[in-house]
């Protein structure tokens, strides 16, 4: 093994160390030790990150295996890596937003009785998501992707006392399960026809499994590669939170802060966006597929962010713009425009994370108060969390030199190349979406920090900015909010990923932007002409004159709005019609099968009908078992005669 | 008349072992009394001797010797090795139970040791003469074993039952020989399988030949419908000797079919083919349903034994290589397993209780969670449950089936052993969700505590590594006389 190949195998199992240390031996050595040792492996598993991605810079590019778990006929089972530039930037990001939260977590947490437990999950996300962005096959993947989505589980209801988290739990590992159906369907159908679950070989026969055709519905002939690809974008739905299967992440609120920073916002949410990236050599072989998740893209990017307009929970808030910008990611999946997807996925973490662990911040002043209507005036009591969230506030509406501007203006541009059925929509949807997203955000800043304080007095009085690990972690990571835009040139540009992505010539949207594009300062002049730009100036002005300006206007409009609001305050009523559908349809079901199939066919006649033929043949036996030496000896005779009876007559 | 010396080195274990069992009897008889472990320790070291002499006497190659009636080869050392090997552990295992029943005394130790060299000779036998003679000198050790509790009217009666029986089954096999005789010419097994090869005799005499021989080899393994003793000679004899009867003897049961029908009748393999496929059937049909009507345990490990050894025919009926090392590996396995269990229920007994019944396994896991997790691997390994070493013992068996084309037939095996699953997962439910009846302690000697949590435990290290016993079983086939 060399020594990168070690190296390699310390980014991962460094969190898993320190996992295993506060989960098994946490009591033992007290909450101090369990945050010491696992931030400690963490930076370890952050250095070694970086180290792996500077590596790869030099184009050290690796792809194999390190364990062979088992063999099946042909097919085998490996644990291995795939190391290459896409690879080398999710590390980076993961481990370094997670030792970010880490350390944050100490102030969030502090005094909670499940602290080290806490700290054990976090770590073995961390490994559970470098394993599966890590990987060089299919089934490692699955393994991450389920692992991460156990821990995801284990988290939203970590407070597990309370009902509403455990009833959060338990519909995002549902609507996950629809997702990884999909998900595991597509893993089958690419091992019944490639015959191998590694990346590499995969891709290398996608070109001549575009020719194939399979038949699904009798009669009609589909392209191979279309279901292959819309299967494994289904489990990328359900991970990534997208319409239609979006509903659990909200809800996934229910967890403490740092994780909907970490794992519901930052990293995990993007796994499905990560999947499809590094898919792309199949993805771009079926336009079926990208039109598929242009559209899903687009309506998630608009009518999520429509939802965050009327929500007034902090962290309902930002859970919608996370859904929102997802959608960003996916629409810029469909345009081909990987790169931007990843580039959007990056300066997302960052500023998402500060969004959310800001929220956070906001939320331990206020003791445990969430709604933002008992907030305003907060920004003289907590300058850094202000400041910070000022920042992720300015990225996240696309305001130029800003990081979400530069990704997020790539991700328009991409679609506005775009050719495919459904391209028109999401250019539609994400543009719009542009003012939307200013709105949002800037009505979640005014009516925490600005205005005249609504919480009563006893709150007030004790209102006092956040420790430093808490806001240590807020200004490393607003600081990156800025600076990681500044990188889109080498990324999206400068032939960063290589080999890693794959596009086809006719999908090209990137290279024909980068023929038009001329420097970082010559997309922003350039910035103050176009659509978006005004879209993000209105949406911010919107928000300040409304909740700043003239604040009885909301109310009105509300008022003047009536079932509009309703249906954006009731989320369209997607979750009623899931309950009375799916949990309604499948009791009904259920209840049917109990009674007819269980009780009468299953138990009745199957299982204890062959119980009770067995208990009477039990007994039957039994009884010749007499005692008697002569029945014994007769037995015994009557064997050898149908013993010889068997040659005599066969 | 010229007397030719034979070669003695092959037989050196089975000389060393007479020796020692009337050492075993003198010693017993001037210090039996005051030194009542001088026997089992003298035992223990016959024993030990016979594995250093048989190692030290493996020659690679078939040898022969006294003219052609005794054959040294890899199958005859190995099956040994694992004959004393099993002995020493059923000694190890029985002595405190019998020590507090009053039977610590030279007779039970020199029976056990003239039952071995019965099996050992069984095992080494290449001439129907030599066959009989082992058999006959274990059956009548194991006979007398039985009977040796005089004041037990269960063991007397068990005793009798099977001496009978077992006459009866001596003489079906010695008919059958006799056929063969007539047939053939000839005793000697390798000239034997020469003649029909040839095929110059009459088919059907041999064939009625067979199935007299098949049927006396049932009554050995307890294979249905020749189980009939099993059963109650469980139940009667005292613990210790139903171990030293489930075990070893197995062993060189299979050691015996492999001489008889593998080597010597293994041309007409066709014919009794299928005579083995309805005794597999029916022995796993009676053994596995009617242990679930049983109440005591060691009855039920009788049934339990029958349709085990239903899984052997199943393994040797398809007649090749592969096919009789998968059924000596789960001749193995189940010595293993029988060892475990049995040593579980003495482990429990105590002077004047014999925790024979079912319920005496009630709550174990609240007594001692130790022996009721090695109790658990025990019965999830016969049950053939995964990660123990019993899955692939019914896998390889079944493989050899699926390999000499009987579909049906594996399905067959598979169910019904999914019925056994019951019985044995019963006991693990009352070890575990079932309220203790007693609290008495459980207090093991310091060997029987070591020992018996080794095997439970190679019990799951064998199922996570069976590869090194099989390939021991595959090696013992290859380099027979077969």
């Amino acid at each position: 093994m060399t020594e990168m190949q070690k190296l390699y195998l310390l980014v991962p199992l460094a969190p898993l160390a320190g996992a295993l240390i506060a989960g098994l031996f946490g009591r033992l050595i007290g909450p101090a030790w369990s945050h010491r040792a696992t931030i400690a492996l963490m930076l370890v598993c952050v250095a070694a990150s970086v180290t792996v991605f500077m590596d790869v810079l030099k184009g050290n590019v690796y792809n194999g295996t390190v364990y062979t778990w088992m063999t099946s006929g042909d097919t085998r089972f490996e644990v291995g890596f795939l190391i290459d530039q896409l690879t080398a930037t999710m590390m980076v990001v993961v481990s370094f937003v997670s030792l970010m939260v880490h350390i944050y977590t100490i102030g969030y947490m502090h005094g909670d009785p499940g602290y080290q437990r806490f700290f054990s999950y976090i770590s073995l996300f961390t490994f559970s998501m470098l394993m599966l962005v890590m990987s060089n096959n299919f089934l490692q993947l699955f393994f991450g992707w389920e692992a991460v989505g156990l821990v995801s589980y284990l988290l939203i209801g970590f407070w597990y006392t309370r009902p509403t988290a455990i009833y959060a739990n338990l519909k995002a590992f549902l609507v996950n399960r629809v997702g990884d159906f999909g998900f595991l369907l597509g893993i089958g159908l690419v091992l019944t026809y490639f015959g191998t679950l590694d990346y590499a070989a995969v891709f290398a026969q996608a070109p001549q499994a575009a020719a194939q055709t399979i038949e699904i519905i009798p009669g009609s002939r589909w392209e191979l590669l279309s279901p292959i690809c819309i299967l494994l974008f289904v489990g990328a739905m359900g991970k990534s939170a997208q319409f239609p299967l979006h509903v659990w992440l909200p809800d996934s609120m229910e967890g403490p802060t740092p994780i909907s920073a970490l794992i519901h916002a930052a990293t995990m949410v993007t796994a499905g966006i990560f999947m499809v990236a590094r898919m792309s050599p199949l993805f771009e072989l079926s336009e079926a597929a990208l039109s598929v998740i242009l559209v899903i893209g687009g309506i998630t990017t608009l009518f999520m962010a429509l939802v965050a307009v009327v929500q007034n929970d902090i962290k309902r808030v930002v859970a919608y713009s996370t859904l929102s910008q997802l959608g960003y990611m996916t629409v810029a999946l469909g345009a081909s425009a990987y790169s931007a997807g990843i580039f959007h996925l990056m300066t997302h973490a960052f500023f998402k994370a500060v969004l959310f662990l800001g929220a956070g911040s906001v939320i331990i002043a206020m003791h445990h108060e969430q709604d933002m209507r008992k907030m305003g005036g907060l920004k003289k009591y907590m300058p850094v969390t202000y400041w910070t969230m000022f920042i992720a506030a300015l990225a996240s509406a696309g305001v130029p030199g800003f990081s979400g501007f530069f990704s997020k203006d790539a991700i328009i541009e991409a679609v506005h190349f775009a050719t495919l059925p459904g391209a028109g929509f999401a250019y539609f949807c994400a543009v719009t979406t542009v003012f939307v997203t200013a709105f949002y955000t800037f009505r979640l800043l005014f009516m925490t920090f600005h205005g005249k304080p609504r919480m009563d007095h006893h709150t007030e009085e004790h209102l006092h900015e956040s420790p430093w690990v808490v806001t240590l972690p807020l200004v490393i990571l607003a600081t990156a909010s800025i600076g990681a835009g500044w990188l889109i040139e080498p990324m999206l540009f400068g032939g960063y990923f290589g080999n890693a992505i794959h596009i086809l010539p006719q999908h090209e949207a990137i290279a024909k932007m980068a023929a038009e594009f001329h420097g970082i300062g010559g997309m922003m002049a350039h910035a103050f002409t176009t659509l978006p730009f005004w879209f993000s100036a209105g949406g911010i002005f919107a928000a300040w004159y409304l909740y700043m300006v003239r604040t009885n206007l909301p109310a009105r409009i509300r008022q003047a709005a009536g079932p509009l609001y309703t249906i954006l305050d009731r989320k369209y009523f997607i979750d009623e019609l899931y309950s009375w559908l799916f949990a309604g349809g499948a009791l009904a079901v259920g209840r049917g099968l109990w009674k007819y199939g269980d009780v009468i066919v299953i138990d009745g006649f199957f299982v204890n009908g062959s119980a009770r033929v067995v208990a009477a043949t039990a007994m039957l036996m039994r009884r010749f078992q007499s005692g008697y030496i002569y029945h014994y000896a007769f037995t015994m005779i009557v064997g050898v005669f149908v013993l010889m009876s068997v040659w005599l007559f066969v | 008349m010229n007397f030719l010396q034979p070669d003695f080195a092959p037989a050196y274990p089975e000389i060393f072992l007479l020796l020692m069992v009337c050492v075993v009897l003198l010693a017993d008889l001037a210090w039996g009394e005051e030194k009542p472990h001088l026997a089992y320790l003298l035992s223990q070291f016959a024993l030990l001797g016979c594995v250093l002499i048989t190692f030290a006497t493996s020659a690679p190659g078939v040898v022969y010797t006294f003219s052609g009636m005794f054959v040294d080869d890899a199958l005859a050392d190995i099956l040994k090795m694992m004959v004393y090997v099993t002995v020493s552990v059923v000694l190890v295992y029985s002595r405190t139970y019998i020590s507090t029943r009053g039977m610590l005394n030279g007779e039970f130790f020199s029976l056990a040791l003239f039952a071995t060299l019965g099996m050992m000779v069984m095992i080494s036998a290449s001439h129907f003469l030599t066959l009989y003679l082992g058999l006959e000198l274990l059956s009548l050790s194991l006979y007398a074993m039985v009977a040796l509790r005089r004041d037990s009217v269960g063991a007397t009666e068990a005793a009798i039952k099977f001496f009978v029986l077992g006459a009866l089954a001596s003489g079906f096999l010695l008919y059958g020989m006799s056929m063969i005789y007539g047939a053939t010419g000839s005793l000697n097994i390798a000239r034997v399988t020469e003649v029909i090869q040839t095929g110059a005799m009459s088919h059907t005499v041999l064939v009625v030949g067979v199935v007299f021989i098949v049927a006396g080899i049932s009554f050995k393994l307890s294979a249905a419908p020749f189980h009939m003793w099993a059963p109650d000679v469980y139940e009667g004899a005292s613990t210790a000797v139903v171990l030293f009867i489930g075990s070893a003897p197995k062993l060189a049961a299979f050691g015996f079919i492999m001489r008889l029908l593998a080597e010597g009748l293994g041309s007409m393999v066709a014919d009794w083919q299928g005579m083995l496929i309805i005794l597999a059937v029916m022995s796993m049909l009676i053994g596995n349903i009617a242990a679930i009507a049983q109440t005591n345990i060691k009855r039920m490990l009788a049934y339990s034994t029958i349709s085990h050894m239903g899984f052997v025919l199943l393994g040797v009926l398809s007649g090749d290589g592969n096919g009789y090392s998968s059924s000596m590996f789960y001749v193995v396995v189940y010595v293993l397993m029988t060892l475990g269990t049995f040593g579980m229920i003495m482990l429990l007994s105590r002077a004047g209780f014999e925790a024979d019944k079912l319920e005496d396994f009630k709550g174990l896991n609240r007594r001692n969670p130790w022996y009721a997790f090695i109790m658990l691997l025990l019965m999830f390994s016969m049950a053939g449950i995964p990660p123990t070493v019993g899955i692939y013992a019914k896998l390889s068996v079944l493989q050899a089936v699926l390999n000499a084309g009987y579909i049906w037939l594996a399905v067959v095996a598979v169910l019904l052993s999914l019925i056994g699953v019951f019985y044995y997962l019963r006991i693990v439910k009352l070890m575990y969700f079932d309220e203790p009846e007693t609290d008495a302690l459980i207090l093991p000697q310091g060997d029987v505590k070591l020992l018996l949590s080794a095997n439970g435990l190679a019990v799951l290290a064998f199922g996570f590594f069976p590869q090194a016993l099989m390939a021991w079983c595959a090696y013992a086939i290859r380099h027979s006389s077969i």
